[in-house]
């Protein structure tokens, strides 16, 4: 099968998994893969109710409930206790890292995945990039960390947002132009024809066709790159120092590792705080996000 | 397949061919992010390997002599043990897993869309949250053990070092199962039910039909979603450093976190560059690995269509 083949044949699925329902033929049911499925989901919504409702106790009833049981009486408290410490700080640095992240690691690999498709293969320099970047994808990056250490305080970045920010462009940009080229090869090419004929510019055709028909891809490449750096924590780890540089998830282990460690129920609650944003990105792309992944791994 | 590539390679190349030279520019950008940040590292983690410097004082060469440190520390089969062991305990245990929940997600009952999405969940969250969770749930006096009264739960999970080495896998297994049913569920999806309706007429059982036709149809499947498990497993570092910081002594001290270990906290910069190294030979020696298996390059029959 050829990659052409197959990712027609992922569009194809793209587009008729939800609209289209097989006949269903006279089979037993899959009782095994049931019985395992709802299993292995018990065991992931279990801890996140558990998360969510401690969340809601007081200090005292953590440690006198069961804790199963929803609290007697909900308090948002601790979510208080932890707006009211450093927590819109690391925030908005976790934001700022996620939006300085995602908008040119996303641009760079949808020009580059664009060069690379519309090249077919032609161009010698843009083989070797496609593969530099697939190469990239086998490279356990966080290997590197020690260089990019040294390089970020030889740039007199060390304990900046912006030092955060340019080792995770790059480490975003090769699975980025993967899955963004296998969506661009979907564009018929009868489209690129005719804006060729029309005169327009491969950077013209580029913006104005490309980027729009294949808005889903972006949609997906950009939650998952932002989740990513949202998530990331070992470049903050050794990239920052001060704790008015903290992003999320340090701040969160040095909030457990603090003073305020014994208060499950305000740790708790920060998880709570920090997916939040996740899980209105999720919401809104959701069904993009897993076709798109679907189709940029599944091949 | 050669057929189809050399009648479209030219066609598709034609257009770009008249672009000239601008298609080549419009890779610049990623490609100089790429090489300034991760391809100038990669090189440069093999260079200070052969140097030592402390983060405070001068860099200077010292040939092979972290080398030979590391090489004769007893620190390092160990590490490369616990890691080979994550690798192999969490792939044998996510993958039947994520291959039966798959297959079960990709029916087309409207409950079974619900399910994949809450299955979802867990990848939004970061390892940090999600090792601090599961500290709190196996905490031995306040967790769920010693709040439900099951003297069984309420063992010391992170102090024994093989419940540890239990607890580093189940979590893992807890954040990643669902990405990987996910996968598996897309694959599915894509096998042409023409296939089951041949077998189906000639009478083939269910656990027939999955041995011979999804699991060599998800061969390519299988091979992805190892291949991420497998490359991933090196690189726990976030989970294993909030879980357990290697501990109890160093019985989950895999080869990221000896790295960090040896660098950040022991200030042995070479040292530490020396296992960076090892990470990238092992991961890219696993990533050849698995694709011989497969029989085929994935990525290079993209390359072909592109």
């Amino acid at each position: 099968m050829t990659a052409t083949h197959t990712s027609r044949a992922a569009n194809r699925a793209r587009a008729g998994a939800h609209g289209r329902r097989p006949a269903k033929s006279r089979q037993r049911p899959n009782w095994l893969g049931g019985l395992v499925s709802w299993l292995w989901l018990a065991v992931v919504i279990i801890p996140i109710y558990w998360i969510v409702i401690t969340s809601l106790k007081t200090q005292a009833n953590y440690y006198a409930t069961n804790p199963f049981a929803p609290p007697p009486d909900p308090t948002l408290d601790n979510y208080r206790l932890v707006l009211e410490m450093d927590f819109p700080l690391y925030f908005l640095n976790s934001l700022l890292v996620a939006i300085g992240t995602v908008i040119p690691s996303v641009l760079f690999s949808f020009m580059a995945a664009y060069a690379i498709v519309r090249s077919g293969g032609a161009s010698r320099f843009l083989r070797g990039v496609n593969s530099l970047f697939l190469m990239g994808l086998a490279i356990p990056l966080q290997a590197t960390v020690i260089p990019i250490y040294l390089m970020i305080i030889k740039l007199h970045l060390y304990d900046s947002l912006t030092g955060l920010v340019l080792p995770s462009v790059a480490f975003a940009i090769p699975l980025s132009v993967l899955v963004l080229a296998n969506f661009i090869r979907d564009v018929p090419k009868e489209l690129f024809e005719s804006m060729r004929l029309d005169g327009a510019t491969e950077w013209k055709t580029l913006w104005g066709l490309a980027f729009p028909l294949t808005r889903p891809a972006v949609v997906t490449v950009s939650i998952y790159n932002a989740l990513q750096v949202w998530n990331g924590f070992l470049l903050p780890l050794i990239l920052t120092q001060s704790p008015d540089k903290r992003t999320l998830p340090l701040a969160l282990a040095a909030f457990q590792g603090g003073p305020y460690g014994v208060n499950v129920p305000a740790v708790l609650a920060s998880v709570v705080l920090t997916i939040l944003p996740m899980l209105v990105l999720y919401t809104v792309g959701r069904r993009q996000l897993l076709s798109g992944l679907t189709a940029g791994f599944g091949k | 397949m050669a057929a189809i590539s050399a009648k479209r390679t030219p066609s598709a190349a034609a257009p770009g061919a008249s672009g000239g030279g601008v298609l080549p520019w419009l890779a610049m950008p990623a490609l100089v992010a790429f090489v300034a940040f991760a391809l100038i590292p990669l090189i440069g983690v093999l260079l200070l390997s052969f140097t030592s410097w402390d983060t405070l004082g001068e860099i200077k060469l010292t040939g092979f002599e972290s080398w030979r440190s590391v090489l004769t520390d007893p620190g390092l089969p160990h590490a490369l043990w616990v890691t080979f062991l994550i690798m192999l305990f969490s792939w044998a245990f996510q993958t039947p897993a994520s291959l039966l929940i798959g297959v079960f997600l990709a029916g087309h009952q409207r409950y079974r869309e619900l399910l994949a999405v809450l299955y979802f969940i867990p990848l939004l969250l970061s390892s940090a949250a999600i090792a601090i969770t599961f500290k709190a749930l196996l905490d031995p006096n306040f967790g769920l053990g010693a709040g439900l009264g099951l003297d069984f739960l309420s063992q010391d999970w992170l102090g024994e070092p093989g419940l540890a080495f239990g607890v580093v896998i189940f979590v893992v297994s807890w954040q990643y199962i669902p990405f990987h049913s996910l996968l598996y569920q897309g694959g599915v999806r894509q096998i042409p039910r023409s296939l089951y309706e041949a077998a189906e007429l000639d009478g083939a059982g269910r656990i027939r039909m999955f041995f011979s036709i999804t699991l060599p149809q998800l061969k390519y499947t299988i091979i992805t979603s190892s291949t991420l498990m497998v490359v991933g497993s090196l690189t726990f570092f976030d989970l294993i450093f909030v879980l357990t910081e290697g501990g109890p002594g160093d019985a989950t001290r895999a080869l990221a976190l000896d790295m960090y270990k040896r660098g950040f906290q022991a200030n042995l910069m070479g040292a530490a560059c020396v296992i960076g190294v090892i990470l990238v030979l092992v991961g890219l020696a696993l990533a050849l690995l698995l694709r011989r298996l497969g029989g085929r390059d994935p990525q290079a029959s993209q390359l072909e269509g592109a």
